[in-house]
């Protein structure tokens, strides 16, 4: 008799932390390829367009950067959230919390210019952690299950909004159901000239830092890990689970919001239906890729970044649907999860013994 | 021409990264043997086992069953070859019946499961070792002793001619465990063979014909279990070097450190304390004994704060306990040993450091103002790690992957650096080696003697009168009696955890 088994590691050799996201992104390319060819291209053309387009020009590089910079701040939140096991599936509905509070905020005329900006931010990430303190409190006050209501509110806040800017917050200037435009001392500054590089994009980086910080250095960094991995010791030790899911909610929260603001201030100006193509549900993908880890993040986030600017070019150069971005960034995750089984078990063959 | 053996275990080698589980094993089980395999925590008694049983694949080494070379690459494969394996923690499924458990794996005829057949196995079984259970029965029900034959029965009516068994009396009342080493005396008898792992030496004595010792992960010493073989030759054997019993020095009784008056507990999934009346002094050690699932567990919950009572009286150190939670009773000097050492006691995938800090990690001495102190951190924990003897490569590593017995050690030198009033210990050396278990109740009369209070739960009578000044005995949620330790005797204790009252 031949085959494999999964043997129990003893140890996880810090190496597969690298190379298992790599492997798993080569494997879902791989996987991937078969849909290029359907679509009638070339595998190796279509795949040098896709990741070198986003590379090529400055223009292209800061695109890519300044796409980057939301799918950071909600890779982030996933990151923070999935470490104390809170299943936060919701960073996409907080996102459009903070980007609809740095909206509403941004417009008001009657705020003095300068606090415009620390207002929106502010604001922003309150919002964000609110919407995350729902699911939060009925998780820990009853017991609901997290990924059920955290993914349904995306729904709810998207869906509330829409009626919003189909009536009271409608744009009474354009017509469309879009918000009003914020002010333009709301906006965020541009680091770079004649590019799109805004504040959002150093905040990203920023937050990547203070959630290391909080995550490596900080008590509230070791109760996350300690709740996330074994609740009932940490209970027996005296850690107060309940406070702690609901601060890594709230900082969770606030970090999809920051995405939403940075959208607002620094890209759209507004509010409407396609402010986030699903950043919120890349952030998972990017926070397991990154192995829950907030350093991780930042090249994870850059990588889909590159794919989801270059499915543009590839598109137009070999005419494979742009949507082979979001089929390449679901398939990574599946190859993620499977790949994570590595980190537990290794593969022994079974041989057959000469006699 | 000789007959060969029922099975032969030849040159078994295993190596988990650095660590060479099992060097060259032979390992001989004859018919009607039983075999008494002994070893500390680590010494390779497990992993030879679940090589045996199809867990893992051997490096190199050869497995025969009846002189015939096998190859086991499964559990499912270790049964088809006649080897069955009752594990510490039982694989039943509680809301199904007993007969149903035994129905699991079994093949019927297409989607129609063959009770008939199965009831006829049970009566056979139960004739021939004495091994009764109710086929009606549902699981959730049975007392661990009835569950533990359950697993037996299914071994047997899956066809095992070998039976393993690791660590089968932990949680048996002295009874139980007699009940059991009848059944395993009629399965040898019939011509069985049967592999008994336990700590224990009394009973490794009591029960088994053969005794192998393993060191290291090899076979040391391979005897007879005759006349010339004692509980002191084979702790040695086992260690390599000489055990002194722990001494037990006389206190006087302190103030007063714990006292409950008609605790009780609400119902719920787990068993109420139905008026629970205790006392405990500073330089006293209360044993609590009794078959698990009495309250005992619950007891403990409540004096850590980890289950609120719904009646009754708390006081330790003389203030009324009201909010219970584990900060309000740490904040009295309560250190609590938990039972479940991986699952309530540490974080298994976080490292050592972390482990070591966990109820003190916002005290100013690992952190301030919400900032580790990372130095302090590890600092504390490699003088933690070598003051208690524990064997592992640094703070840094992951507490999983410490042995049972240092994982025991973490918690005792993550409760005892803060020389607690009052101490919980729930089977503090269920699953130790004896050296590993002497060294435990060494720090636990140390603590006594520096007029610390100890409540001792434990299912090892043996430990419990080793160490105990008074004995609780605890049965359906209520205290039997306080016997003082002098007074005291284990067939007395024994019925009293079986609910018997002795006719005074």
């Amino acid at each position: 008799m031949t085959g494999i088994r999964l043997e129990l590691r003893t140890q996880t050799p810090w190496w597969l932390n690298v190379l298992l996201p790599l492997a798993a992104v080569g494997a879902a390319l791989m996987l991937c390829s078969g849909l290029v060819v359907l679509a009638g291209a070339n595998v190796f053309t279509a795949y040098s367009k896709l990741f070198l387009s986003s590379l090529s020009t400055t223009f292209n590089l800061v695109e890519t950067v300044v796409k980057a910079a939301p799918l950071i701040f909600t890779g982030l939140a996933v990151t923070v959230a999935f470490r104390a096991k809170f299943w936060n599936i919701g960073a996409e509905g907080q996102l459009l919390a903070g980007a609809m509070a740095a909206a509403f905020i941004g417009a008001r005329e009657a705020l003095p210019a300068w606090s415009l900006v620390p207002l929106m931010i502010a604001g922003g990430a309150l919002a964000g952690s609110v919407w995350a303190l729902l699911p939060a409190v009925l998780k820990t006050r009853y017991k609901v299950d997290d990924v059920v209501t955290t993914l349904l509110l995306n729904f709810v806040i998207y869906y509330g909004m829409m009626a919003l800017l189909d009536g009271p917050w409608k744009d009474p200037l354009s017509g469309y159901p879009d918000s009003p435009d914020i002010r333009t001392q709301a906006e965020f500054p541009i680091l770079l000239r004649a590019t799109r590089l805004h504040l959002g994009v150093l905040l990203a980086a920023f937050a990547a830092a203070g959630a290391w910080l909080i995550l490596r250095h900080t008590t509230l960094g070791f109760e996350i890990d300690a709740v996330g991995e074994n609740p009932k010791a940490a209970r027996y030790a005296g850690i107060d689970i309940a406070a702690v899911i609901l601060l890594t909610a709230a900082v969770s929260g606030a970090l999809a919001g920051l995405a939403g603001v940075g959208e607002v201030a620094g890209i759209h100006f507004q509010v409407m239906a396609g402010l986030s193509p699903g950043y919120g549900y890349t952030g998972i993908v990017i926070a397991m890729l990154a192995r829950l880890n907030p350093i991780g993040v930042v090249p994870a986030a850059v990588f889909f970044a590159i794919i989801i600017t270059g499915a543009e070019a590839m598109s137009r150069a070999t005419g494979v649907p742009v949507f082979l971005a979001d089929v390449i960034q679901g398939m990574s995750l599946i190859t993620m999860l499977a790949a994570l089984m590595l980190t537990q078990y290794r593969i022994r063959w079974n041989r057959r013994e000469r006699e | 021409m000789q007959s060969p053996s029922l099975l032969e275990m030849r040159g078994i080698a295993k190596r988990f990264g650095d660590v060479l589980a099992n060097d060259g094993v032979d390992l001989t089980l004859e018919c009607g043997d039983i075999l008494g395999l002994l070893g500390e925590n680590g010494a390779g008694k497990t992993t030879l086992m679940n090589i045996l049983f199809g867990v893992y694949a051997p490096d190199s080494g050869r497995i025969a069953v009846d002189g015939r070379t096998v190859h086991i690459y499964s559990s499912a494969d270790a049964l088809a070859h006649g080897v069955g394996m009752v594990h510490q923690h039982f694989h039943l499924v509680p809301r199904h019946t007993v007969l149903e458990n035994l129905m699991v794996g079994q093949s019927g005829r297409g989607f129609r499961l063959d009770r008939g057949f199965i009831l006829q196995r049970m009566r056979e079984i139960e004739q021939r070792f004495g091994l009764h259970l109710i086929p009606g029965a549902r699981v959730g029900d049975l007392t661990i002793g009835e569950q533990q034959r359950l697993e037996i029965m299914k071994a047997l009516i899956r066809g095992a001619r070998i039976l393993i068994l690791d660590e089968p009396t932990a949680a048996l009342t002295p009874q139980e465990a007699d009940g059991l080493f009848t059944a395993l005396r009629a399965m040898a008898a019939r011509g069985m063979g049967v592999i008994f792992i336990s700590h224990k030496l009394h009973e490794i004595l009591a029960v088994t014909t053969r005794v192998v010792i393993m060191q290291q992960g090899r076979v040391v010493a391979e005897m007879a279990n005759d006349d010339s073989v004692s509980k002191r030759r084979l702790a040695e054997l086992m260690t390599g070097h000489e055990i002194a019993p722990p001494s037990k020095t006389s206190t006087r009784p302190g103030s007063l450190r714990l006292r409950t008056d008609n605790l009780q507990t609400g119902g719920g999934a787990r068993p109420s304390l139905k008026g629970v009346c205790l006392e405990v002094h500073g330089g006293e050690i209360l044993g609590i004994a009794g078959v698990s699932g009495n309250g005992q567990a619950e007891l403990a919950d409540v004096i850590a704060g980890v289950l609120p009572a719904s009646g009754g009286i708390l006081e330790i150190n003389g203030k009324a306990v009201s909010r219970f939670t584990p900060q309000a009773v740490q904040a009295l000097g309560v250190g609590r040993i938990p039972e479940d050492r991986m699952g309530t006691g540490l974080v298994t995938s976080l490292p050592l450091s972390s482990c070591m800090v966990l109820p003190r990690i916002r005290e100013r001495r690992f952190s301030r103002c919400g900032f580790l102190k990372h130095g302090a951190i590890s600092r504390f924990a490699d003088h933690q790690i070598r003051s208690f003897g524990i064997k592992a490569a640094g703070s840094h590593v992951r507490t999983g992957t410490l042995s049972g017995g240092n994982l025991q050690k973490v918690l005792l030198a993550r409760e005892l650096a803060w020389e607690p009033t009052l101490l919980l210990a729930a089977q503090p050396t269920r699953g130790l080696d004896v050296a590993a278990a002497r060294f435990v109740h060494q720090r636990f009369l140390d603590l006594r003697s520096r007029d610390g209070a100890i409540v001792l739960i434990s299912e090892d009578l043996e430990e419990i009168f080793a160490l105990s000044d008074r004995i609780a005995v605890m049965f359906e949620g209520r205290i039997m009696d306080v016997l003082d330790i002098r007074a005291a005797t284990v067939a007395g204790v024994g019925l009293l955890m079986a609910g018997v009252r002795e006719a005074a």
